[in-house]
């Protein structure tokens, strides 16, 4: 916990929100979010159940347009733009419930996530495997996940924890500049968390992380910003030191000093 | 890619010597069906639509060519066949861009709700001879400047081309299948979701497909018109739709060759059971004897009759694309 960096604050945060909400017809299911990513920093978003987590994820990535409220990339807004061109644009994304392609190697599921910023993918002529660069960014995720020596496993024969990772990798064969990761610790053994956690801070270097977890050793492990979501909206939102001593959180959510490991 | 495919081609080529009537028009009927059903199992097998209305580019190809051959002349395959085609992929490309809206049950009702429009059209109006057809009276001709290249009236001439063509159907998306643009159809089919978080654009691959598979329906429409002289609305009606979506279920989703086996199993049997010195009376309801095979084949061999072919050690059934 105590070998992050501070949160650096500095230059313009690469993703912004501003008053992001989505109403489900009379239930607002996210309400009047605002929050900032920077390129370095990890911003963990965390809060019950049902607090509109997942949902400010699919805001975010495109998979769900916004009611109503501001995304904005690097400038752009990107509100209401379909999920696979903010792909395009450097935003990658996990999914909570494993969501990889269960019958190809794990290699293929890498090379497929890397094709799609190849820009002559449309080619019905020329033969898949003959991209070296294609390959290359392929095998390059794997190995940040530490899935290389499982290559040419099929998808759905990989442990958990293994398909955890490669729903990471596949996310990083894109090469984004922005990561939202739902939950990638859910189901996952000590061990493997462990694994994943240095995964994610190796990853802080170069990327505007997202993160949204239970698992409050990790958490703290590896938040610069914490934000704290109840029923849709942004409870408190800061360094994890202000928002772990914010009494409106420790009321509401937290419930107690036994989950703070103070 | 292994040399079985061209095993088989080398003897079907070699089958006019044995026999030159009945049988080899019977195949050469196989062998367009078996074109028919590996353009739908691109969009079944590959890319996960359930088209139940591909009769219509197969039955428009085959109206394409009998209103664009004068009457009592031969029309030239040359710009003829590429003409049908480009006539069904601008169709397809249309209605792809409608129905591909829709997923599941909704696709396959409405891709029907299509070709049941062009069966009426076709059906209901004097564009195509109403109910009663046209009939084409010459084959095409396949000239060389003066010379004639191969005088398709001929039944093994014919024969021969369509065993050329439906190769060269095969190769051609067999390479598809392993580009880039064929994984990313794959992908498609097993997450469609995921290939969206991705990046991928799915909308255009999968109109990409749709086009294409209706276009290669319509090389099977326009040489099945070719060989009976004759289309009516029959050739686009939902129960051809539905005989080729049995071939590719009955042959294997996702094979391709699967498709051909499917195409073979389906045409002869149905030769077979309707074959009245044979099964007398029973032969005029050969539908329920098909029905029954159909049933036990979906029951006991869910992944065709190209699964069958696997358990005797072949390669396994998803890896076509994995080369």
């Amino acid at each position: 916990m105590s070998n992050k960096q501070q949160p650096s604050g500095a230059g313009a945060p690469i993703l912004r929100t501003k008053g992001l909400t989505k109403r489900f017809g009379g239930l607002v299911a996210v309400g009047d979010v605002s929050l900032d990513l920077y390129v370095g920093e990890v911003h963990v978003v965390i809060g019950p159940n049902g607090a509109g987590k997942s949902t400010l994820t699919n805001l975010l990535s495109g998979d769900l347009p916004p009611t109503s409220g501001e995304v904005r990339f690097e400038g752009r807004d990107i509100a209401g733009c379909s999920s696979d061109h903010i792909s395009r644009l450097g935003i990658g994304r996990s999914y909570q419930k494993t969501n990889i392609f269960l019958p190809f190697t794990v290699f293929e599921n890498c090379r497929l996530a890397a094709q799609s910023r190849a820009p002559n993918a449309l080619r019905m002529f020329h033969r898949a495997a003959g991209y070296a660069g294609i390959n290359r960014q392929a095998e390059e995720a794997m190995a940040a996940a530490g899935l290389t020596p499982r290559a040419e496993r099929i998808a759905a024969t990989l442990s958990h924890g293994e398909q955890r990772q490669l729903e990471i990798a596949m996310c990083l064969a894109t090469q984004p500049r922005v990561l939202l990761l739902d939950e990638p610790l859910a189901g996952m053994g000590p061990n493997e968390s462990q694994r994943m956690v240095e995964l994610i801070k190796g990853l802080t270097t170069d990327h505007a992380i997202m993160l949204i977890e239970h698992d409050m050793d990790a958490v703290f492990a590896l938040a610069h910003r914490l934000t704290v979501m109840v029923n849709g909206e942004v409870l408190e939102s800061g360094t994890p030191e202000a928002v772990r001593s914010s009494p409106a959180v420790q009321l509401a959510y937290l419930g107690g000093e036994e989950l703070l490991h103070d | 890619m292994n040399t079985l495919p061209f095993l088989v081609a080398g003897l079907l080529a070699l089958f006019p010597l044995v026999e030159s009537t009945f049988y080899l028009q019977l195949l050469t009927k196989v062998l367009i069906m078996a074109i028919f059903a590996m353009s739908l199992d691109l969009l079944v097998g590959y890319t996960g639509l359930v088209s139940f209305g591909h009769a219509a580019y197969f039955g428009l190809a085959g109206y394409a060519i009998a209103l664009m051959a004068p009457q009592y002349e031969t029309v030239s395959l040359w710009w003829s066949l590429p003409a049908a085609m480009g006539v069904c992929a601008v169709f397809a490309f249309v209605i792809g861009t409608l129905v591909l809206r829709t997923r599941g049950i909704y696709f396959i009702m409405v891709t029907l709700a299509f070709s049941q429009m062009l069966f009426f059209i076709f059906h209901d109006t004097k564009i195509g001879g109403g109910s009663d057809g046209i009939y084409i009276y010459a084959k095409p001709s396949m000239n060389l400047g003066d010379v004639q290249l191969l005088n398709l009236e001929k039944l093994e001439n014919f024969y021969w081309l369509v065993l050329v063509l439906t190769v060269a159907v095969y190769l051609l998306l067999h390479r598809v299948l392993g580009s880039t643009f064929g994984r990313a159809l794959l992908g498609i089919k097993v997450n469609e979701h995921r290939m969206r978080a991705l990046g991928f654009p799915v909308f255009r691959y999968q109109l990409a497909s749709f086009t294409f598979s209706g276009a290669l329906a319509g090389m099977a429409g326009y040489l099945a018109a070719a060989q009976y002289g004759f289309v009516n609305p029959e050739i686009l009606s939902w129960h051809q739709s539905g005989a080729v979506l049995m071939m590719v279920i009955l042959g294997g989703m996702g094979t391709l060759y699967g498709s051909v086996i499917g195409a073979f199993a389906f045409v002869l049997l149905q030769e077979v059971l309707s074959n009245q010195a044979w099964f007398g009376i029973a032969a005029k309801h050969w539908q329920l004897a098909m029905g029954i095979f159909i049933m036990l084949v979906a029951l006991y061999l869910p992944q065709g009759l190209a699964g069958l072919l696997q358990r005797f050690g072949r390669k396994p059934v998803v890896e076509v694309a994995d080369e």
